[in-house]
């Protein structure tokens, strides 16, 4: 028998899934997500707002090109990301600082796990995410723009 | 131990970012609120734009959250792409790379910072 | 009193290194009766319809960690995963993932069981003379041992290696089992190598690697929560870093009291014979 074997890793695939579809790997892939979009538009955003150290004339000009309302979702959503990034963040914050996972403690079955300990902290801040995105998104389409 | 200090401080910029950039957010995106906005009207208008480049405390918040949000967004980028399996001689020659591109960055940024708070005396 | 049959498909997924350059799926129907476990199933198939099935198992009662396998896309133990609690009409069975495949349902662990020997799995101690030649126990309280105690029942499966997003494609990340592992005997106040082992998860592809997705606790099948001894093990090491971890004394020699002097309340007979 050869020694041919078969690499079986999962790839960049295996960040969505690899085996129980839990909350919490949604919560990682969205973070992953909205850090690497809110990191793009970053980059861009200290361009477009250094803009302002030329005075009114260009500082109106570049507005002017940003009230398109391609622009306006555009900014909606790095709202919505910073939101769940931020939010999320305080989740993980508490978690990998261990103050969010429990003690240790002999496992009995029917097992318990650090899982369960974060639940609780997992709904509060989806729901404090959900009602951010519903101000900010009152703001955007209905507010004084 | 490098690398718990590289962690470390990037909790520490997540905790500035989020105090930071959530007053950022609350000025721009919840605007009903008026926070930062004296002239009423749209948060981009030029009157509320100059107004926040010329107040001591936003001018120093914008630089402070600069550079926290370059150090932590360049970390993630950097952990994203090290779990991607590269060399190690690329890891390390990325790392460099991130902090000189990062540098730079917080470079141009500060100075337009600066250079928008020192328009008023300008004009 | 007959128990219900069910007929139900095993879609299995086969891989001859020698055959097959990618692995395909195969089909069988085994009869079920309540009680079977997905090994019985697989040794079903092998007694009676296709002894080519290969898979690894040994204890076939959930201690010795041979069968970890992917059932309906959840890594878990074979012997432990009872067929109708899976599904009552077909259900998948494929290798773990993020190891290379040997062949069949077997994965290639050697490398799990190599990062877990570089992380020094066992108690070290500075008196190395006492160790090696012990006139007493070490004292330890059972406050100590509960610290540590959930991670002493790894029985190294490789079910939550399989089911980490980071071991997906990061080569060189040590990896749930061996992080959690690192804690343990980190955490053990027997235990004197802190240090060394501190220095091994604090590395690139180490424990920062780890983002909590919280899928290692989720498929362990002895309940350890590796994802809770990552997330401690970082705590301990940014305390350290800013120097605010109160270290605890290594365990101490205890002397066990002399009782050869002491009398018993109640003088018992030597020996009663039968009367």
């Amino acid at each position: 028998m050869g020694n041919k074997q078969f690499d079986n890793h999962l790839g960049i695939v295996g960040w969505l899934g690899g085996g129980r579809w839990g909350l919490e790997r949604y919560l990682y892939i969205l973070h992953r997500l909205t850090g690497l979009g809110i990191l793009m538009f970053f980059l861009l955003h200290i361009f477009a707002s250094s803009v302002r150290m030329y005075g009114p004339e260009s500082w109106n000009a570049a507005m002017a090109i940003l009230k398109n309302p391609v622009f306006k979702l555009g900014e909606f959503f790095v709202f919505v990301a910073f939101a769940f990034h931020a939010l999320n963040g305080i989740r993980l914050i508490l978690i990998e600082l261990g103050l969010a996972v429990g003690k240790a403690e002999e496992p009995i079955f029917p097992y318990k796990s650090s899982l369960n300990n974060q639940k609780p902290l997992m709904l509060v801040v989806m729901v404090i995410c959900a009602i951010l995105i519903l101000a900010g998104g009152y703001n955007t389409f209905f507010g004084s723009h | 131990m490098r690398e718990t200090a590289y962690w470390a401080w990037f909790i520490i910029a997540a905790i500035v970012i989020l105090v930071f950039a959530g007053l950022h957010m609350t000025v721009m995106h919840l605007s009903v609120l008026g926070v930062f906005n004296p002239e009423g009207g749209a948060v981009t208008d030029w009157g509320n734009v100059a107004f926040r480049s010329q107040n001591q405390f936003l001018a120093f918040s914008y630089i402070i959250l600069l550079g926290a949000a370059l150090y932590h967004g360049f970390y993630g980028l950097r952990t994203i792409v090290f779990e991607l399996g590269p060399k190690k001689s690329f890891q390390d020659t990325f790392t460099v790379l991130l902090w000189i591109v990062g540098l730079i960055l917080f470079g141009i940024g500060t100075y337009s910072a600066i250079a928008a708070k020192a328009l008023e005396t300008a004009l | 009193m007959s128990e219900k049959v069910y007929n139900i498909i095993f879609y299995v997924r086969r891989f001859d290194p020698e055959k097959d350059s990618a692995p395909r799926q195969q089909q069988y129907t085994i009869p079920v009766e309540k009680g079977m476990t997905v090994l019985d199933g697989l040794h079903y198939i092998k007694q009676t319809q296709d002894a080519s099935l290969g898979f690894r198992f040994s204890c076939r009662m959930g201690v010795c960690g041979s069968c970890g396998m992917m059932i309906n896309g959840k890594p878990g133990l074979a012997c432990n995963t009872q067929i109708l609690d899976v599904s009552e009409t077909a259900l998948t069975v494929a290798p773990l993932p993020n190891f290379n495949l040997i062949r069949d349902l077997v994965p290639d662990l050697v490398p799990m069981f190599g990062v877990h020997k570089g992380i020094q799995p066992y108690i070290q101690r500075r008196d190395v003379a006492e160790k090696e030649n012990p006139s007493m126990e070490y004292f330890q309280t059972p406050h100590q041992l509960e610290e540590f105690l959930q991670f002493t029942y790894c029985i190294k499966c490789g079910c939550c290696m399989a089911a980490c997003p980071t071991m997906a494609t990061d080569r060189e990340y040590l990896g749930p089992m061996p992080l959690a592992q690192i804690y343990r005997y980190n955490v053990d106040s027997r235990d004197d190598a802190g240090d060394a082992r501190r220095n091994i998860a604090a590395e690139s592809h180490g424990v920062f690697n780890c983002h909590y997705a919280g899928e290692c606790s989720a498929a362990c099948p002895k309940g350890v929560d590796p994802a809770r001894a990552i997330q401690l093990m970082k705590k301990d090491l940014v305390l350290r870093y800013f120097g605010l971890s109160k270290h605890g004394k290594c365990a101490h020699l205890h002397k066990k009291p002399d009782k050869s002097s002491w009398k018993p309340k109640v003088e018992a007979p030597a020996f009663t014979a039968g009367k």
